[in-house]
């Protein structure tokens, strides 16, 4: 029998305001194997940790409940108090009476009763507990960065910087990401190549980094410092290391109106491509879809041309196989598309575009060589209207668009609009928005200097429709500080459109078992204290995989996720959890469910001689938990028919008894 | 009933014992009366001769007795099998209850087994069957002779046949079939149209019959655990006499839960239930649900194929539309 202390905590009045904890103490007094019953104030405070500690001394306690905040704020700290006065730290159960009731209640008479049902199946819990031991697994001492935009560049240059081997995997031809497609940065217009391709440089140069790009995480396998990882190099059908990046080829290969995407389909590039003149790796890549030798077998210029010998045109992709003891997520965004905003008219003509073709048109490695150049005829825009917020902020019911804001867009509007004003002073500028936002070191100096020095019409009102007519754009818009309607001829309509995660997060997620909120974000393990580790153990996260922001952002964050990733690989143990699977080999059927289920791959099956009643001796096919990989997710013991297979410290008859408990 | 006799199988399995390739042979024994069938294990040709049943009522799926059976000994089993009774020995291998080196499959063919119940509802006091392609004669004590259309003494489970091909054999019998479009959904659907409150009652009706035999789960192929959950007193489900009247639906549930998407559909279950609760409409409601919303699965098709339930694809359909799916059907 076991002799259970039971903790009851105010928490200030965030519990006891809603909960009546003296009443909550006092009845959980009568529950089986209950000896000692008690509220304090803060049971967390050093005071109220020497209350729990001294009891367990006192009254010779075997096991506690605590009736306090989610396990998640706290349990680590009330197992570390149980072991301190010599208690096994599993011995302990958390009743969260906060989070799962005062916080969700506003009536007393509905919180207190709640919160002894929790309490009692808590106790009813603790009274089937068994003391556990952790077990030891050491740690592979190497980083995995997916995705090679500033994000996961800064956090690979950082690790590697620590001493530590990093892989970068990029699904691009190159690393660079969006921030390589940009022009000028806010708010200190530096432009944004000279700043990022020393950066590229450095980890093409780092000993300790290697890059995969044309790559792809196929598979992930194991746990926080033993990840196993399955990599995926897509064939470019040029040889990396022999090819020098001169570009012959790419200048001869006959195949020339392939839409070129680094430059968003402004113009035009080759079957076989270099992105852009400072792609790391600088090599070039065939484009399988459009070349005329992978495809019908006629060709070869670009093999004759090349001096080096580097074209392959029998490569096939390779699959790689690595062991990582941290994984970074740093999948960044995407500008959202644009079919369901047809009122701007951006699918019906040229001169409606996106801001990051803004960015591409105003870039003097872009198409139009830095000369702002209307797309449908190439003559100057004289009037530009911005249009903020496409797809952010929007309602949900619209069905269309994304609820929040995207960030990065008030800022890059005053940008853009202030380097139009600068270099063509003759344009009229407009930008119509819902709010502007520009909290951030010198933002709101930034943006007030495109509307005080600059004169950029900064309209409050959102633009109804753009409306092509004879080589215009007929904006139509309300002003809603002068309460009037609009209409404005302008030669050129910027949208600000949303981001959005890249679609390839949402699948590596799903590898990862990392979770993700309804806008496919990563989701971190605490949205203050934990911003950049996802709740996943060893999955980290970088950059705006996990939330709309803006490079300095970007690049802070890729520090700390750095940091995190050092401080995980300098161990050379981590202590596992003892909470991990067990099978009954009596018990065991053999029959291959849980290893099916077991998304961890820790169950492996033995041949084992039993002892039957009759002395005969008989050959059986059992399960083995490795529990060294075994991560206690359960999903074993539920799916095990026989119910050979259980979960320590959540084992199905503590589960059960918890329910009966709530039930009685 | 078929081209293929008594006989036929009996000199089989004598030249496989005389061979010594195999030195058992599971197939059936008659009892008392001619529909009083039984599986039996034969070890000599003598009494085969003697004992072996082959006929209408040899609906017993012998893939089960393997387990134990193939334990036992080195030796090889000779075992007779029916189509539907394939999927079952299939299962059994996907799931490592026995090794198929230990036996030695003959498919036989069937034309769909005849119910004993069914035919008292059309001749009382029945005495032998006779079949052909033309129908059933059925001799009575007091009667006389009753002919009577095959489909109307069929067991559902044989009218609604999915499958009149051999998934698994070393030597077939007969010609193979295929696989049928069977309608053994219908009765499903008819269950999903009722209110909540209707099905609520529908099947505390059916099941507030069980006596708790616990013949459906010893039958069952997929109940082959070492130590059932019921039998088990840690389980905390174990209990021979129930407490009130909700644990034995409690029993019909848990076992449908266990057996999904290991289930074959052989209908063992209803055939030895002495109370006629239909329950492999419970296991049909799994198997439905589990096609619809993984598409098409038939558990022990094939040796070592994922069921669903225990294999994740990134297509596998959300929770949140599965539920959508099930509301649809209350």
């Amino acid at each position: 029998m076991q002799r259970i202390g039971v903790f009851v905590c105010h928490c200030g009045t965030n519990i006891a305001g809603t909960v009546d904890v003296a009443a909550v103490s006092e009845a959980l007094k009568n529950e089986p194997g209950v000896v000692y019953s008690t509220n304090y104030q803060y049971m967390c405070s050093q005071a109220g940790q020497d209350i729990i500690k001294n009891a367990i001394a006192e009254h010779g306690l075997t096991g506690i409940v605590v009736c306090s905040c989610s396990p998640r704020m706290h349990e680590a700290t009330f197992r570390k108090t149980a072991a301190a006065a010599g208690l096994n730290s599993y011995m302990v159960e958390i009743a969260n009476i906060r989070e799962q009731c005062s916080w969700v209640h506003k009536d007393m008479k509905t919180g207190t009763e709640k919160a002894i049902i929790l309490g009692k199946a808590a106790v009813a819990k603790v009274n089937l507990n068994a003391p556990l031991t952790p077990g030891e697994s050491p740690v592979t001492k190497r980083a995995l960065v997916i995705g090679g935009g500033i994000a996961g560049i800064q956090t690979a240059l950082d690790i590697a910087d620590a001493g530590f081997p990093v892989d970068i995997v990029e699904t691009k031809p190159t690393i660079g990401g969006k921030m390589a497609q940009l022009d000028k940065t806010f708010p200190t217009l530096d432009c944004a190549a000279c700043i990022l391709t020393p950066k590229m440089v450095d980890v093409a140069q780092n000993d300790k980094i290697r890059i995969f790009s044309y790559s792809e995480v196929t598979d992930v396998k194991g746990f926080v410092g033993n990840f196993d990882v399955t990599i995926k190099r897509r064939a470019r059908y040029v040889k990396e290391d022999v090819c020098t990046g001169c570009g012959a080829c790419t200048e001869k290969c006959p195949q020339k109106k392939i839409p070129n995407e680094f430059n968003l389909g402004m113009d035009n590039r080759r079957a076989i491509y270099i992105p852009f003149a400072q792609a790391v790796p600088k090599v070039a890549t065939i484009d399988l879809d459009h070349c005329n030798m992978l495809k019908n077998g006629k060709c070869g210029v670009c093999a004759k041309v090349c001096a080096a010998g580097a074209i392959d045109y029998n490569a096939k992709d390779e699959y790689i196989e690595e062991k990582y003891g941290a994984i970074v997520a740093a999948t960044g965004f995407n500008p959202i598309s644009m079919d369901k905003f047809d009122e701007f008219a951006y699918s019906q003509s040229k001169d409606v575009i996106t801001s990051l073709e803004f960015e591409r048109l105003t870039n003097a490695a872009g198409p139009t060589g830095g000369k702002l150049l209307r797309p449908s005829d190439g003559e100057h825009p004289r009037t530009i209207v911005f249009v903020q917020c496409v797809g952010s902020r929007c309602d949900s019911c619209a069905q269309k668009g994304k609820e929040y804001c995207s960030k990065i867009c008030c800022m890059y509007t005053a940008k853009h609009a202030m380097l139009t004003r600068d270099k063509y002073p003759d344009t009229d500028v407009y930008v119509f928005y819902i709010d502007v936002r520009t909290p951030g070191k010198n933002f709101d100096e930034f943006y007030r200097r495109a509307v005080e020095e600059y004169g950029v019409h900064y309209i409050k009102g959102m633009v109804g429709k753009v409306s092509p007519e004879g080589g215009k754009l007929m904006v139509q818009a309300s002003d809603l500080i002068d309460n009037k309607q609009l209409r404005i001829e302008a030669d050129l309509v910027v949208l600000a459109a949303a981001i959005e995660p890249d679609r390839s997060a949402r699948p590596l997620a799903t590898m990862l078992t990392a979770s993700m909120d309804t806008n496919d974000f990563f989701t971190e393990a605490h949205p203050k204290l934990r911003p950049v580790e996802s709740p996943t153990a060893g999955v980290f996260l970088s950059g705006t995989c996990q939330g709309p922001k803006d490079i300095p952002e970007t690049v802070a964050q890729a520090g700390a996720a750095a940091s995190k990733v050092i401080g995980l690989l300098a161990k050379d143990k981590l202590m596992g959890n003892p909470c991990v699977a067990h099978s009954d080999e009596n018990m065991c059927n053999g029959c291959s469910t849980c290893e099916n289920v077991c998304p961890y791959g820790a169950i492996t099956y033995e041949e084992k001689e039993f002892r039957m009643p009759d002395r005969t001796t008989r050959i059986r096919r059992v399960a083995r938990v490795n529990e060294a990989v075994c991560q206690g997710c359960g999903c074993c013991t539920v799916a095990c028919m026989s119910g050979a297979m259980n979960l320590k410290g959540f084992k199905n008859e503590q589960i059960l008894a918890e329910v009966d408990a709530i039930c009685r | 009933m078929q081209e293929i006799t008594r006989d036929t199988l009996i000199s089989r399995a004598k030249e496989l014992l005389a061979s010594g390739e195999v030195d058992r042979v599971y197939g059936w024994k008659r009892g008392e009366f001619c529909y009083d069938v039984t599986p039996a294990l034969f070890t000599d040709a003598e009494s085969l001769e003697k004992d072996f049943e082959w006929g209408d009522f040899c609906g017993a799926n012998l893939s089960k007795y393997l387990v134990e059976e193939t334990r036992k000994s080195e030796g090889k089993i000779l075992v007779f099998m029916k189509p539907c009774d394939t999927y079952s020995f299939n299962q059994l291998l996907t799931e490592h209850r026995f090794d198929r080196e230990k036996v030695y499959v003959i498919g036989t063919p069937c034309a769909g087994m005849l119910d004993p119940k069914r035919i008292r509802d059309h001749a009382e006091s029945f005495t032998s069957v006779v079949s052909d392609e033309n129908g059933v004669t059925v001799s009575t004590l007091f009667d006389g002779d009753v002919k009577l259309d095959r489909s109307e003494v069929m067991p559902d489970r044989c009218l609604n046949c999915k499958s009149k091909k051999h998934v698994a054999y070393d030597e077939l019998f007969g010609e193979d079939g295929g696989t049928i479009a069977s309608g053994r959904f219908d009765e499903v659907e008819k269950i999903e149209k009722m209110t909540p409150d209707e099905r609520f009652e529908f099947w505390r009706g059916e099941l507030s019959r069980c006596i708790r035999c616990n013949a459906c789960r010893d039958v069952c192929p997929a109940c082959t655990c070492e130590k059932c959950v019921f039998d088990n007193p840690n389980s905390g489900v174990e209990n021979k006499a129930a407490e009130n009247s909700f644990e034995e639906q409690m029993f019909h549930i848990i076992r449908a839960f266990h057996v999904a998407g290991r289930c074959t559909d052989c209908g063992e279950c209803s055939r030895v239930c002495p109370q006629q609760i239909p329950l492999h409409l419970l296991n049909r409601k799994f198997i439905k649900d589990i096609d619809g919303f993984y598409g098409e699965y038939q558990a022990g098709a094939e040796v070592g194929s994922r069921a669903p339930l225990v294999d994740y694809t990134t297509e596998d359909i959300e929770p949140s539309d599965a539920v959508k799916g099930g509301d649809e059907n209350a």
